[in-house]
């Protein structure tokens, strides 16, 4: 018997980001008890990191715009691929999340007449982006923590103690989901995990868990993103039966530092071109005039002439004029893909990337205050004064598209009492991500999906249960590290192998694609899954990050070869999936989603199928907010059939 | 282009323990961040540490480095010479869990003493109108990022454990003047920081400011003006006179 200590609520969030904290509020408001269980600290999660904004069409800096506008350009931003009823449903309710925000202490910055100020940036037609300098993430995520600790006061007054209705779980991590497996149909039944401080067991019984666990880059060497991102939610769905789709699209932000060495992939934040810092080669050309791909011309500004123009335009708020936006602000996977063939062109700069220049766009003070975060991270960890200096960046792993495929409505996975929201969940942003709709995702379906448990919650005959033999065996899987390699093979160290599989992805399953490259890839990941196996922690239980990363891999690898699967049977290119040898998008690819799903019997570290399913075909309402020469570029004949510019 | 760096890295636990030495390699660029995640992957890996970011902006990498409390993902080698031996200890103020982790729960419930944002009950989700200038005192001290490197060097704590109790600290005593300066909040947060939260404590030596890795002008900015707030009504004649007649029970 395994000492286990055992707790029981309403719904489990796993994951205390913006999405996390979003479905937690929204679940005790409906009077469930729930608890949230985070790998780090509270107020830590990734979402600090996100720099630019929140988009959400309030229409405060441009009258003009509207929901409709806002999911037109998520959908051109996805390459048609998203799910449309995600989309629409974020355009529709990311404005009344973020007021709600305001409500609960936010402080955005302002518009000359006090509203939120809302900002350009990629791909949104309007500015769209409200914000606090670069600096956003923090305030959304302070703000969530806050309204929580609001919650937990009002739970005290009522009932004495801050813990009754919501209890943060910090620094403790899940590595299985528990199924009840009564009369033939699995449904959650808990989670089992450890804490980080003393290595003890730990298990949630609850029949809904909503998975907010984030994204998955830490698989790749130059990555963005900060060391939870494991995958975890993406591998806890698979191993409890529910699909992961689109998981071959990877978006590379254009601008990560690549100098020095060991902060390289640090996000620079779009906000810089946004407010008209430009893109220049080795010879101080604007090189992204020459990468406006056939499926954006006419939309964005051909000359630097008319790109300045649009500037100024923004600037002074008019939003009325002739001049179109500058293609620094094309979509990210186009950027990303322009500054990788300048580099290997030989016009990049001396290490490896490109400049962004906004010393010569904006006076030093302007800079300072509406960047104060990159001026600092610049002088601190680069010396570079980018008040002064232009700075220099290459592309990195930033965000994954893919993941849990859910119910739009209520952020339902396939196993019933599973959740899932932001951006450990798929669908919702199709090939490419815009900037901005990241933070305004996690408000919109964190909301969704705490309500979505409450509801199932509410409507059980029965709860379910937890057996003695899945706690047993999750507790033997978690230990295994301690009991070294099975027979005589070599034992592995865990961070040597959590290097090698970052090269690999990084080299074989980036930017740019190959199917050779890709099956070298899934043969590696192979091997790699092999070793893990024989991965022998040394040390006690209590917080050994060893020990921790062992358990962390397993997730790495399953997740990395859903990657790489997919990306192979993906024959074009789109959004955040570029191949070399099928360098274009294809009507037919528009229509299929690749869906993961585990098989075979290992508990651990099962085998991945992949299928090709259909798309839902998008509403008439929605299909007819493009013109007919728009939608021409992306979808069959057979499906523009229903298009009043073709029905005629 | 790159050297041996000595360290002396504190390990142990809740029962006791003390510095180790290492010779760790350093290549250019590097934090020292960069160095204990080497020294974990081979030679120790078991040590233990909290990060998570490693940009500056999560505030988790907290410990000691010779003695000075900082961000270790924000301390560049080259602010040391290669012959410079590198002490890394955990945060004083907190009781040690492993290593260099620390008990930091002492912040989270000061956090939930504070009396949430209280704004006008008429007004709506979408009306809230609030000018630049009015939320620029309140966005700098949002700008924490709770590394609690300043709850860490206040003296008040870090020399008298007793004080604890009573004491908020400077991160949740400018989260008070935050909640103080935000144009719409309704409550009277100056009685709280005084009677409640301990602003008295504060001897304005402005440790906490100077160790902010986010350089809020903690002192200047968030407590002093607290303090001229609490003392102009403590010692406005008017008001000490009303308080008299109209004390409220």
């Amino acid at each position: 018997m395994v000492e286990v200590e055992r707790l029981s609520y309403d719904v489990v969030v796993i994951g205390a980001g913006g999405s996390g904290l979003r479905a937690v509020i929204e679940a005790r408001q409906r009077g469930l008890k729930v608890a949230v269980v985070t790998k780090s600290l509270f107020g830590k999660a990734h979402t600090v990191m996100a720099e630019g904004g929140c988009a959400a069409a309030m229409g405060n800096a441009n009258a003009k715009d509207n929901w409709k506008v806002h999911f037109a350009d998520t959908m051109r931003g996805g390459k048609f691929l998203n799910n449309w009823r995600m989309a629409e449903l974020h355009a529709q309710e990311s404005p009344e999340r973020v007021w709600e925000l305001e409500t609960y202490g936010a402080l955005f910055d302002r518009t000359k007449d006090g509203r939120i100020s809302q900002r350009n940036f990629g791909g949104h037609t309007y500015p769209r982006l409200a914000h606090v300098g670069d600096r956003t993430g923090l305030e959304i995520i302070r703000t969530l923590q806050q309204k929580i600790v609001s919650l937990q006061q009002e739970d005290k007054a009522e009932f004495g103690d801050y813990e009754a209705r919501i209890k943060i779980f910090a620094e403790c991590s899940i590595t299985e989901l528990l199924l009840d497996n009564a009369g033939g149909q699995k449904r959650v039944a808990g989670a089992f995990g450890y804490w980080r401080e003393t290595g003890k067991f730990i298990l949630f019984e609850a029949p809904a868990v909503v998975l907010a666990t984030g994204g998955i880059g830490k698989s790749f060497k130059v990555s963005s993103n900060s060391w939870e991102y494991t995958g975890d939610g993406h591998a806890l769905a698979l191993r409890a039966g529910a699909g992961l789709i689109n998981m071959e699209f990877i978006q590379f932000h254009p601008t990560g530092m690549v100098w020095p060495l060991s902060v390289k992939g640090i996000l620079v934040t779009e906000g810089v071109r946004g407010d008209g810092g430009v893109l220049k080669n080795a010879n101080g050309e604007r090189f992204m005039f020459n990468y406006i791909p056939p499926v954006f011309k006419g939309q964005y500004a051909e000359t630097e002439a008319e790109a300045d123009q649009w500037l100024a335009e923004q600037q002074q708020g008019s939003g009325e004029g002739t001049a179109r936006r500058t293609p620094d602000l094309l979509p990210r996977d186009e950027v990303a893909r322009a500054i990788n063939s300048e580099v290997k062109a030989g016009r990049g700069s001396p290490h490896g990337g490109v400049y962004l220049d906004i010393a010569s766009r904006l006076p030093a003070e302007t800079i300072q205050k509406r960047l104060p975060s990159m001026y600092h991270q610049f002088i601190e960890l680069a010396e570079v004064d980018i008040t002064k200096e232009a700075m220099e960046i290459g592309p990195t792993c930033h965000y994954v598209m893919g993941g849990i495929e859910v119910d739009p409505d209520t952020g339902a996975a396939a196993t019933p009492g599973l959740f899932a929201a932001g951006e450990c969940s798929g669908g919702m942003h199709g090939s490419n991500r815009l900037g901005g709709n990241s933070l305004s995702d996690l408000l919109v379906f964190g909301r969704r999906a705490g309500l979505g448990a409450a509801d199932y919650v509410r409507a059980l005959k029965s709860r379910p249960e937890v057996t003695e033999e899945a706690v047993n065996e999750a507790a033997a899987i978690a230990l295994s590290p301690f009991n070294g390699p099975q027979g005589k093979a070599k034992p592995e160290n865990p961070y040597t192998l959590h290097a090698e599989l970052q090269q690999t992805m990084n080299d074989l399953v980036g930017i740019i694609r190959t199917g050779q490259e890709m099956q070298h890839a899934l043969d590696k990941i192979a091997e790699f899954k092999v070793r893990c196996a024989n991965i022998e922690s040394d040390g006690g239980r209590a917080f050994n990050p060893g020990w921790h990363l062992a358990m962390d891999m397993r997730n790495m690898l399953l997740v990395s070869e859903c990657v790489a699967k997919s990306a192979l049977a993906r024959t074009e290119s789109r959004g955040g999936h570029t191949r070399d040898d099928f360098p274009s998008m294809s009507p037919e690819w528009r229509r299929s989603l690749l869906v993961c799903r585990a098989a075979g019997d290992d508990p651990v570290m099962p085998a991945v199928t992949v299928t090709r399913e259909e798309q839902p075909p998008m509403r008439e309402d929605l299909l007819e907010l493009f013109e007919i020469e728009e939608v021409g570029k992306y979808f069959t004949d057979e499906e523009l059939a229903r298009h009043p510019g073709r029905k005629g | 282009m790159s050297y041996q760096a000595n360290l002396k890295v504190w390990r142990g636990d809740d029962e006791g323990g003390g510095l180790r030495d290492f010779d760790v390699e350093v290549h250019e660029g590097e934090v020292v961040l960069d160095v204990i995640h080497r020294l974990q992957a081979e030679q120790a890996p078991d040590l233990a540490v909290r990060w998570n970011c490693k940009a500056g902006k999560c505030g988790s990498c907290s410990a000691e480095i010779n003695g000075r409390p900082r961000l270790m993902c924000m301390t560049r080698m080259s602010t040391f010479s290669e012959a410079d031996t590198i002490t890394i200890t955990p945060l004083r103020a907190f009781p040690v869990i492993r290593d260099l982790v620390t008990d930091v729960s002492f912040n989270y419930e000061k956090a939930r003493e504070i009396p949430s944002f209280a704004p006008p009950k008429e007004l709506q989700p979408g009306e809230y109108r609030m000018a630049q200038m009015d939320v620029e005192r309140s966005q700098e001290f949002r700008k924490c990022i709770e590394c609690f490197l300043c709850q860490n060097v206040c003296h008040t704590i870090r020399d008298h454990e007793e004080n604890k109790k009573a004491f908020a600290g400077p991160r949740y005593l400018m989260r008070i003047a935050e909640l103080d300066m935000h144009p719409l909040d309704t409550m009277d947060r100056q009685h709280q920081a005084q009677d409640e939260h301990g602003l008295g404590y504060c001897n304005i030596n402005k440790c906490c400011t100077e160790v902010c890795p986010e350089h809020i002008k903690i002192t200047d900015n968030a407590l002093i003006p607290m303090k001229e707030r609490v003392a102009d009504r403590k010692y406005d004649p008017v008001v000490w006179l009303g308080n008299k007649l109209f004390r409220r029970t």
